[in-house]
Parts: C-alpha cells; structure tokens; sequence
C-alpha cells in the first residue's frame, strides 16, 4: 500500500506539477470551445440555457481526449511501464492509482472554473448543482474507461485519432444521462435516475476496468 | 537446483524462430554474458525471463518452483534494466530513484543515493531534470539501482550502452562484487567483458533465418 501511495500517487502528482502546461492546455481548450458557443449562436440567454448542458459535456469529452493519453504514454517511452510490471505490484492497481491521479489533476481544475462555465451559458442554480453533480460522477468514468483504449493504442505512433474513434461511441450513453440529468434539473424536476444510472456505470468501471487496463497495457508490452 | 533455470524455450517472431529448445541455468553467483549478432533474440530472451513477455513454448522455473508460482517472490529479487532506461525525463536523478524505490519496497536513504549518484560521476546533478543530461549520464542513473536495491537476480539489456571507459569499469567491477556475494547476472553486451568483470560463463545465440 504505502508502495503504491509513496511510488505512484506522489510520483504522478510530482510529475503533473512539473509539467502544469500540460495540465492547462485541455482546461483551456475547454474554456475556449465553451466561450465560442455565445459568440457564434448569439447571446440569446434562452437558446444558450437550452443548449450549455450538452456544450458543457461535449466540450468535457473532447477536452478529456486531448489529455487521456498522458496517462501511459511518457511511461511506456520511457521504459518506467516495465519496471512497474516487475516491481512485485500488482499492475491493476498501479493502473488504479494512476487513473485516480489523472482525474484528481484534471478534475479539480474543471471544477474549479466550473461557475464561470456556468455564468457563460446563463444556467439555473438547480442546473448548475445537477451538471457539477454529472460530472462529479461522471468524469471518473471518462478517465476510467479512456485508460482502457489509452492502454490499447499506447504503443502505436499516432494513436491520438484512433482513440478518439474508439472512445466517442462509448461515451454517447454517458452524454445522454448526463445531460438529461441537467435538463431535468432546469424543469425542476427530479434527476436522482439519471445520476444513479451513471453512478451504476461507474460503479462496474472501478470494478473492472483496472484489470482490463492492465491486460491491455501487457498486450502493448508483448 | 537453486537458481533461475530455462527449460526448452522457444520463442517466435514474424514467423522466424528466434531459437528454439534452449536450456540453461543462472544459479546464484554466476555471471553469464549472452551474446550473438543483432536480431538474434538476444533482448527477446531477457524479457521472457523477467516475464514482460511470454515464450511460445517452454517454462522457467525460479528455485525449482514454476514461474507463475513464484512470480511475486523472484521480482523482490529482481533488477532488470532494459533498452528503455525506465528513467523519466521531467523527474531529477534523485526524484527517478525516490520513486523506484518505493514502487520496488526498497529502503531509500538520501545521503546513500547522495554517495552512490557521485561514485557514478554524477556529482552536482543530482537535482537537475534526468533529459537535461547526456545520453550515458541518464544510463548512469539507471544503473544506480543496481547499488540500491538487494536482489539476487539482475537481468541487464545492453548495460554499457554509452557508458564511458570509466563508467563501463565501475559497472564491471559491481557485477563482479555481486558474483561473489552470491548473486547471479544475467547481462548482453555487443563488447567483450574485460578482466575487471570476473569469472564469466558464455552462452551464445545464433541468428537463425
């Protein structure tokens, strides 16, 4: 355990600091998708409302796509993947603590600018709660199952388009209970369904997706 | 029989046998130096006795016990360095080592990674980010675990790739060190071992079409 935390958690958490322009570079990405959807459609605050759920996740989506592949790739170049494999660790959870770090860096900024997210597209109080909610949720799923294709195409030299072809049909599911979630909460209806259901999602990705990762990363080694 | 023993492997690539029923012992103080021409399956061999890759038939046994079995005790007893250093570049040479350290349940004290980074020359370097230093500088660091870590069994993929006279030397004269405190090596290496290496056995791989 304490191998785990002082090896890999305090590793990858070093690691994220030392290149935050990497860290930046999808959380701005994201800011500035979002800040185009006002100045292209208009700033109708009633169209922006009706469309900033679905813009927001979209925009989580691809901006998480942009990132995912530094979750192994620097470690596979660079050898370090082999000698976690032989560091006695087992690699599912090697992979668990790297996947918790990934989404730690890049969730915590996301929320953090989150408001004003939510400021630009003139949502609700209710609307705001749920979507923090869905990503809250739903966030470490993306990461999660994304590491899974990551781990897949590490080894090819340019994966970056594959895995977005690989990763987007899986995430449609997500992006409809998500948004439905948000869309239920500006009716101000109950949206505990759509969150439970994407909770479920998640709930089976912990469960499985570190050994998948792992026998996917070991497929890339072989 | 004590030791790390390969029983008939036989590896296959692209639809070439890189070699087939090939047999041998690492028993514990020994020093054997694999050899051949390159694409002779030199590099393949190692990984399948670290486990990174598997043969396609044939079994390993660590200590009589086969490999699966004993797979979490020998990797306690196990440095493997390959061609990929295992080095990350953001990180500095003592960070590199912090961490190995701790993923690998091996104790790490400072002012012992302080003396062994300056027996490999790396004096002052210590706190600079692992790509700023040359390309045998950052296999220095690599190499310093072979001082950090207590384990029997050290598997090396080209370790003197560009190291220095110098460095070569010191290398040579910690696996001879090793060799006689019982421990067992595996290594390749394109140049002969020289003197300060010790006692060595040959086991040689032809290229086959």
């Amino acid at each position: 355990m304490s191998a785990l935390y002082k090896g890999i958690f305090k590793r990858d958490i070093a690691l994220a600091f030392r290149q935050r322009s990497e860290l930046a570079q999808p959380l701005m990405f994201l800011l500035m998708v979002i800040t185009l959807f006002p100045l292209g459609i208009g700033p109708g605050p009633v169209i922006l409302q009706k469309i900033g759920p679905g813009v927001i996740w979209i925009a989580a989506i691809l901006s998480s796509l942009l990132a995912m592949d530094r979750m192994f790739r620097d470690d596979f170049w660079d050898g370090s993947l082999e000698q976690y494999m032989l560091s006695g660790q087992p690699l599912w959870a090697v992979t668990a603590v790297k996947v918790a770090v990934h989404w730690l860096v890049s969730f915590i900024p996301l929320a953090v600018f989150s408001p004003l997210l939510a400021l630009f597209l003139n949502l609700t109080m209710e609307m705001y709660v749920a979507l923090m909610l869905s990503l809250l949720l739903g966030t470490p799923l993306l990461s999660l199952v994304g590491a899974i294709a990551v781990g897949l195409t590490v080894g090819l030299q340019r994966g970056g388009v594959l895995l977005a072809l690989l990763l987007i049909p899986v995430f449609i599911p997500l992006l409809i209970f998500a948004t439905s979630a948000v869309d239920s909460a500006a009716l101000q209806l109950p949206y505990r369904a759509q969150l439970a259901i994407i909770g479920a999602m998640l709930l089976v990705a912990m469960a499985t997706a570190p050994l998948a990762i792992a026998y996917a990363l070991r497929v890339s080694q072989n | 029989m004590a030791g790390l023993k390969a029983d008939n492997l036989t590896c296959i690539k692209r639809d070439r046998v890189l070699f087939s029923k090939l047999s041998f012992l690492l028993a514990p103080g020994t020093l054997l130096h694999l050899r051949g021409p390159n694409g002779a399956g030199k590099t393949s061999l190692l990984r399948i006795l670290t486990g990174l890759s598997s043969a396609q038939s044939g079994t390993i046994y660590i200590d009589d016990e086969p490999f699966h079995d004993a797979r979490e005790r020998f990797y306690q007893q196990l440095i493997y360095i390959g061609h990929k250093a295992g080095v990350n570049g953001a990180l500095t040479a003592l960070e590199n080592l912090k961490f190995w350290c701790a993923q690998h349940n091996s104790v790490f004290e400072v002012d012992r990674s302080f003396a062994i980074l300056a027996k490999l020359g790396l004096v002052g370097l210590e706190d600079v980010p692992v790509r700023m230093l040359s390309a045998g500088q950052q296999r220095r660091v690599a190499l310093a675990r072979l001082w950090l870590k207590q384990a029997t069994y050290w598997i090396l993929d080209e370790p003197f790739t560009a190291l220095d006279v110098g460095g070569i030397n010191i290398l040579e004269q910690h696996m001879k060190i090793h060799v006689s405190n019982g421990g067992a090596i595996m290594t390749t290496s394109h140049q002969p071992l020289t003197d300060a290496a010790g006692p060595f056995t040959e086991l040689y791989l032809e290229y086959n079409i």
